[in-house]
Formats: C-alpha cells, structure tokens, sequence
C-alpha cells in the first residue's frame, strides 16, 4: 500500500525532527557518533511512525514487533525516534552519555524500556533477532523481527553465522537492513575490508535480497512491504543511505563516523537542517 | 567422618564404586527440567552426541536447535531465544562456550540478563588425549568475573543433573561446568542440591585444614580427608559446587575451626575456584592456604587420571598440600 502524499510529507518531517535531537543530543554530550543516526533518520522515522506494531505506553507489550539496533552506536537515532513517538520525554534525549542517564552511550535493555537488547560490540544482533524469529515461529504468533545493522559491521564473523543460520531456518518474519553508508571509522568500506557484492553473498546464504535508497522513506516502505511478502527466505534489505544526510558539510565523510558536533558546528548544522539545504531563508530557519 | 546431611552413595570409598561422566547428568537433567517446563530449549554447536545433547533432542526434537559449529551465533541465538520467552541452554565444549564466544556471553547475555544456561563440557585435564587445545582450564575463571552469572561445577552425574534442573528453574543466567570422563558417584538421589550453597562431606573432631573443592575433584578431596585421617591429621571438606556465589556462610563456618585451607580445582590456579576463596577469606579471615589446581601451564594427551596425577590434582597432591600447611 503506497502511501499518501501527505503521509510522506509527514514522515519525512518526523526524520528532520529526529535530526534536529540528534544534533542537539550530541552538542550536549560531546562525545558520540554523528555520521550514522543523521544517516538513519529517515529508516527510523518509517519504522517508529509507520511500519512498527509496537505501543509506546507499553514498551513490552507481548505482540509487538522487534526491532533490534545491531550497531549500537547509532543508538542516538532510535532515542530520538522512540523520544518522538512517546517514549519518553523529548528533554531526556539531553542526558545522552551522561552519569545516571538510562540513555547510556551503547543502548543496555535494562534502562530503559523498549530497546529489545544491549549492543554496541558489533555482530551480535543478527543471532538475537534470527533467535526471536524462530522463537515466534515455534509459538505460531505474528511478531515481524527487525535487525538494523550497519555495513562495517559485516566484518564480524559471527554475522555470517548468524546468516548462514537464519538462512537454514528459511526464517520468513526474520528482516535484516544493512546501513550501507559505505563508511567506518577508519575509512571507505571498500578500503577498509571490501564487502561487494553484498547482495551476492546474502543470496548466497539462502536470503532474498532487496537493494534501496534508505533516504527514500516510500522506497524503504515499499521494501519493507516487499519483504513481508517473501515467506521461504529471510530478507536483507540493504539500505543506501548517505552518512551525515540533511548537513550537507559533514555528508559522506567517514571523519565524522564517531564524533559529535562541537556548539558551533550545531547551532550551524541545526541552521543548515532547518533551512532545507538553503531552501529557505535563515530568518524562518 | 563423613557428613550426615550430605547422604554420600554407600559406596563411596569402596573400590567398585559407579563411574559416570558429568555430562551425562546434563543429558538426564535437560529431559527432565524438559519435561517440567515447555520453554526449556537446547542449542548445541555440531557435537550433540559428546554433549549429551542429543538426549534431549530424542525426546523433544522440535526444542532441539543445531547451530552448527558457530558458538558466537549460538551465545547470540541464546540471548534472543530468552528474549523471546524460551529457557535456552547452549551446549558446547567449554574451550569454545565460554572460550570462543566470551564477549557474546559478557554482552548478550551477562549484560542483558538474559535467561541463558551456559553449559560447557569437557572442562579440565581429565578431558584425556584430545590435549591441551581441548582441556579447558579457564573458564571458572572467564564466568566468574562477570556481573549477573552465576557458576556452577557439579561434583559427579548426579549431581550434575540437579544442577541443571535447579539451573532452569533460576531466572537469570547461569554457566554449568561438566567433564567429560567417567567420574565417581559419589553423591545419591537423596543428596541434597540448592543453587549458592555448599556441602559438608566430611568433618573430623578436631579438624586442622579445611579442604574446599568444586567439581569432579571433589572425589579427590574426599580421599584425601581419609589419608589424612589416618595420618592423625584432622580435616573437613566442604563441597562448592557454586563457585559463584560463594557460600560464604558454609565456607567462614568450615575455616573457623581450621588452622589452614587447600582449594581444589580442576582449573588453573589463578583466577578461578581457589582465587574466589582466597579473596574472600583474606578480607574476612586469613588463613595460611593452598590452591591445588594448574600452575600456569596447558595440559596434554594422555589417560584422564594419568593427568591427574601429573599436574598434580590427585588425592597424593592435597594430602601433599595439606600436611605443608599444618607442619607450618
């Protein structure tokens, strides 16, 4: 089901929303990770605001979808997004990677509610959602299993234990996206440790692979609706999106993978955001 | 004297006694905690018959899960599986569960709270000719440092299993220590087993060291406290099977009346069963002690109690031990 003009209009507000506390949550904590959640934004705006069953007055209600964060490192981005959706006040999204926060620098599930895990060492997600998806299967209930990871972070081994196993399952609630931004911390992907051809090797491994534009929410919709139609396979969805999006000074550079904006760089990456790339003027930014 | 309370088999110092490897008390207790609770689920990385796993999968073949030789996955899959309401144990040797896949378990599971039974077999030397890569000797160790996980290393098979039933009736994680050779049985049906405490297995009237072991060495301990008895030397012997945590109680009440302390262990002798013992001790009450356990070396091939003998964990060794310490 295609969504509205409106809807989209919508939803592409919510993920400039969720940049802006992005921005304004690592200004204030001066350490974190900059590149990935501005990157993310418009994935976790179409989950919390659209795709998810999930109920944010009653973040463990039984029912609800999974969506479990792999690469907790672009945890701010979910904190921004569940803070939007009701989870939790807005104004907490300032204590990010402060003494006594429950928004610890990597998301720890017994914080706060509503983070389905505890990750930041990479590779670990895969094995926990395809464990779920199996776990709902045996059970005969309806839960969709999320596993967001990022694309440096197929470096780990143990991801592709956890694809060959999820493949073996034919596990067919079970969806992956990859955040192919093509950078990490020390470079290009493709210097670093080459991943191509990325859909081949998930073929490869028994899955049905679906390549989007991660900035597109319709796109990313679309495929999640792609996917929730395949029922021999899991799915991998590898989602192109552009580190940094919506500054354009900081888009596609690795050097701002792991660090935050500094005030100034804020108030003028808020600035740039606010004012749609220039579109309009700052007076009304 | 042999304790009472502890209703040890009757044939516990006799030569013909039974001889049953610990992991097939893993075998028996997961049909049984099974059969007790249908969350109850088993993982096992490509080695279902060594593991005794397979037991399990004969009577509940939709709640066994082959993971194939992968145990990072298997930790993961572990921590998943309780997130979704199962009761996992995950089944490997102990140099690869918790070896290989340390970090997956300190995150995924210790960190989480994750309702994961870690089960890691073929601890120890007596593991036999597979050598060193295979014996495991410092996984008491790796699990006992982390928050949240709770450890345990059962003394025989029957114990063993009440370990494990006691293990999936515990909400939180837990890591169950197993050998792989036959081993005495020296414990019986109605010998007691709750999760934290420790057992009195022998006491004298006049005890001068305190003999405190974990696992199957606690046999050796045992035997030990006999020797020891007819060399005019009083001891007692106190059976941990939880290492963590530590039955402090048990253990201050045993050193009370003791001029000196052994530690026995199937492990290396820093970091694990004799190191918890002696951190506490030396913060509560110090006493001269022992660590009877690996002194920074590996093993190698050889007959389980051929290996026994020459790292020195044998009944000799803690008599050896003992006597040093009272002569003092």
């Amino acid at each position: 089901m295609s969504l509205t003009d409106v809807e989209t209009r919508k939803l592409e507000a919510r993920a400039e929303q969720i940049r802006e506390t992005v921005i304004e949550m690592l200004v204030a904590a001066k350490s974190g990770h900059t590149a990935g959640p501005l990157g993310l934004a418009d994935i976790f705006a179409a989950f919390y605001f659209h795709i998810l069953r999930h109920d944010p007055k009653h973040p463990e209600w039984p029912e609800r979808d999974r969506l479990i964060l792999s690469n907790g490192h672009v945890v701010p981005v979910r904190y921004a997004a569940m803070a939007h959706a009701g989870y939790f006040p807005v104004e907490e999204c300032r204590t990010l990677r402060a003494f006594g926060s429950r928004l610890q620098g990597h998301p720890e599930r017994l914080r706060l509610p509503g983070l389905e895990t505890t990750s930041g060492p990479l590779g670990e997600g895969l094995s926990q959602a395809a464990a779920a998806a199996y776990a709902f299967r045996m059970d005969g209930t309806k839960q969709r299993i999320f596993c967001v990871m990022g694309d440096g972070e197929q470096d780990e081994g143990m991801v592709w234990e956890a694809a060959m196993w999820a493949g073996k399952q034919k596990l067919p609630n079970l969806t992956a996206i990859i955040d192919r931004n093509n950078i990490q911390i020390d470079g290009v992907t493709e210097d670093v440790m080459p991943l191509e051809s990325l859909k081949a090797k998930y073929e490869a491994f028994n899955w049905h692979v679906i390549e989007v534009n991660g900035n597109d929410i319709p796109a990313f919709i679309a495929a999640i609706e792609e996917a929730d139609a395949i029922y021999e396979k899991p799915v991998a969805i590898i989602a192109h999106t552009i580190p940094g999006k919506g500054v354009p000074e900081i888009e596609f550079d690795f050097h701002w993978h792991g660090k935050p904006p500094s005030k100034e760089e804020g108030r003028r990456f808020l600035k740039e955001l606010r004012s749609m790339k220039g579109r309009v003027p700052h007076e009304y930014a | 004297m042999l304790s009472k309370e502890a209703r040890l088999s009757e044939q516990v110092f006799s030569e013909h006694i039974e001889k049953v490897p610990t992991r097939d008390g893993f075998g028996k207790g997961t049909v049984e905690a099974g059969k007790a609770d249908e969350r109850v689920i088993v993982l096992c990385a490509d080695l279902s018959e060594s593991t005794r796993a397979e037991w399990f999968e004969k009577e509940f073949p939709e709640r066994f899960i082959e993971v194939g030789i992968g145990e990072q996955n298997m930790a993961g899959l572990g921590s998943g599986f309780a997130a979704a309401g199962k009761v996992p144990f995950i089944a490997s040797y102990a140099a690869f569960n918790p070896g290989r896949n340390y970090e997956q378990i300190r995150t995924t599971i210790a960190l989480n709270e994750a309702n994961v039974k870690v089960c890691g077999m073929h601890a120890g030397v007596s593991v036999g000719p597979d050598g060193a890569t295979h014996q495991m000797l410092e996984d008491i160790g790796l699990m006992r440092m982390l928050p949240n996980m709770i450890v345990v290393a059962p003394g025989d098979a029957e114990e063993a299993r009440k370990a494990v039933i006691a293990a999936a009736a515990h909400e939180g994680p837990v890591y169950l220590r197993f050998g792989r050779s036959a081993t005495p049985l020296f414990t019986s049906a109605q010998t007691p087993f709750v999760l934290g405490k420790a057992l009195r297995l022998y006491e004298s009237g006049t005890p001068q060291v305190a003999l405190f072991s974990t696992g199957l060495l606690s046999y050796e301990a045992l035997r030990a406290a006999k020797q020891l008895e007819e060399k005019g030397v009083g001891s007692v012997v106190l059976h941990v099977p939880t290492v963590k945590p530590l039955d402090t109680e048990a253990i201050l009440a045993a050193a009370g009346k003791a001029r000196a302390v052994v530690t026995v262990e199937e492990h290396q002798a820093a970091g694990g069963f004799g190191s918890a013992v002696a951190e506490f001790l030396a913060e509560h009450h110090p006493l001269p002690q022992y660590r009877v356990g690996v002194r920074d070396q590996f093993g190698q091939s050889g007959d389980p109690g051929e290996l026994i003998r020459r790292y020195e964990l044998d009944a000799g060794a803690i008599v050896r031990a003992a006597l040093g310490l009272v002569k003092q």
